[in-house]
């Protein structure tokens, strides 16, 4: 039973390591050893896509080819808080990397971006879709990937948040079915805002994945916006994240000290 | 001492390291197994111990050997890769307590590992406590004070956040006055004859204590007989040092 036991200092230990490990604790393994989650990952974002085209007899395709981009991405945050929350409550997980060199910010990380591998089979769905259905120009696909990598930063700062606060499977819950409601069943995130009656219309920009859908489908050509309004849409989704991140960063309960 | 919680009073080091102003020096240093920790039931063993070293700071490859290296040296070799959710009670704590030992942390906290076990498991785990204990310096915290007993160097004994008894066994056994325990079960306080030397503990369990001489106790023992008394007479125990000083804290 004896094994050197040698001091590395902080310099010497990978950062991209301790990235790693949540990815592969939140996604990696789970997917390796119960491949049958795969299949509700592909299925989950689609299945309200599927309605859509449906119900709108394909008019409404390319909408909900973006939609369900967004939703995606917006659903990290959903799952990193899920996610987090049980590793920290059932596993006491987050009690031993707290107790380690990790920082908050690389434990976040790691963790927010095993949502992406989670969510990748999905997304290689999406975007064949979008290969052979939409026709998106070059800066409009530049667009795109701003808006989503927006909704991704705004949707793991909610999640994160709202995880550290969470100190069982009830709150847990609560807060998951809250974050969906505010976020991807008000919006108009799979068809354009226009469908939505004035005075109905108002609420669903109190959401940010409103604004996301508008410049995405703005930028697909579904929705004219004029430059004011694109400004605008800009700028309340950089706000909100960078507001959400300074909760993030100030209110988050990862530790005392 | 884990660096998670603000103290509310006072302050605490590790090996010269302050636990609040210099936490992240620190945090270098130790590892913990959290109260209630369990593994992940969907990874396995060589998984849940390889993704801690990474978060430790630890390569991929590297932690893969270190991981599996420890895991063999506490037994679990041939269960490395079988899913934590098919392993034993006992397994599983001995998977997280190989998960740390296989860090490079100089002090690590177990925080009642075996609460939850039966009787005989944790009697095994205890072999593996024992073997951690000799690599590394082990914070161990129990309810258990047999545990304590068995597995503890030094000792100190908690009353409500306050320290109110720490040394080696042998430390805390001075402590208390007298080296014997007769213990009367279900009497009254006044059928009890006055012991020459020593002391009266009344338990909590409505039992008494007498803290004495060898001598003095097998004297009481032939009173007590004598009146029909249950009783029993014992070498002072941990028991009977934590009832003791407890006792005298309140």
């Amino acid at each position: 039973m004896s094994e050197s036991v040698t001091l590395r200092n902080l310099s010497q230990r990978s950062v991209f390591s301790q990235i790693l490990a949540g990815i592969m604790v939140n996604s990696v393994y789970e997917m390796r050893n119960f491949p049958i989650v795969l299949i509700n990952t592909v299925l989950s974002p689609l299945s309200f896509l599927l309605v859509i085209v449906f119900v709108s007899h394909g008019v409404l395709l390319g909408e909900a080819i973006l939609g369900g981009f967004i939703m995606s991405m917006f659903s990290a945050g959903v799952g990193l808080q899920g996610d987090l929350s049980h590793l920290k409550n059932d596993f006491k997980l987050q009690d031993m990397v707290v107790s380690s060199p990790t920082t908050w910010q690389t434990y976040m990380f790691g963790m927010a971006l095993s949502e992406i591998v989670y969510a990748l089979p999905a997304l290689v769905v999406l975007v064949v879709l979008a290969y052979y259905f939409m026709n998106l120009p070059a800066l409009g696909v530049l667009i795109f990937v701003g808006v989503l990598l927006l909704m991704f930063l705004t949707s793991i700062a909610i999640g994160f948040t709202l995880s550290t606060f969470s100190t069982d499977i009830v709150q847990s819950f609560a807060f998951s079915r809250l974050i969906s409601t505010l976020f991807s069943t008000i919006p108009p995130v799979y068809y354009p805002i226009t469908y939505i009656p004035l005075p109905y219309r108002y609420i669903a920009y109190l959401s940010p994945t409103t604004y996301a859908a508008e410049l995405a489908q703005n930028a697909a050509g579904y929705l004219p916006l004029s430059f004011t309004a694109t400004v605008v849409d800009w700028a309340v989704l950089v706000i909100v994240t960078v507001l959400l991140f300074v909760v993030a960063a100030t209110k988050a309960r990862w530790r005392e000290i | 001492m884990a660096t998670e919680l603000e103290p509310t009073s006072g302050g605490a080091s590790i090996n010269a390291i302050d636990v609040v102003r210099e936490a992240r020096k620190l945090r270098e240093r130790i590892a913990i197994v959290p109260q209630e920790a369990r593994p992940i039931p969907w990874m396995t063993p060589m998984q849940t111990a390889q993704s801690y070293l990474l978060w430790r700071g630890f390569r991929y490859s590297e932690a893969k050997e270190k991981a599996f290296n420890t895991l063999r040296r506490l037994g679990l070799g041939d269960y490395c890769n079988e899913l934590n959710r098919k392993l034993s009670g006992g397994m599983r704590r001995k998977v997280m307590v190989a998960t740390v030992l296989a860090s490079e942390a100089e002090v690590i906290f177990l925080d009642e590992p075996t609460t939850g076990l039966d009787p005989i498991s944790r009697r095994q785990f205890w072999e593996t406590l024992r073997a951690v204990g000799k690599e590394r310096f082990t914070f161990l915290t129990t309810h258990y004070l047999e545990e304590a007993e068995e597995l503890g160097d030094h000792v100190g004994i908690l009353d409500q956040g306050k320290l109110v008894g720490f040394g080696t066994l042998k430390d805390l056994r001075e402590s208390v006055s007298h080296n014997y325990s007769l213990r009367i079960f279900s009497a009254d306080r006044e059928q009890i004859p006055k012991p020459k030397e020593g002391e009266i503990v009344a338990g909590i369990d409505g039992n008494v204590t007498v803290f004495t001489t060898e001598e003095e106790a097998y004297k009481m023992s032939r009173e007590l007989a004598r009146q029909g008394l249950k009783f029993a007479v014992t070498p002072i125990s941990l028991d009977d040092i934590f009832l003791y000083l407890v006792g005298r804290s309140k």
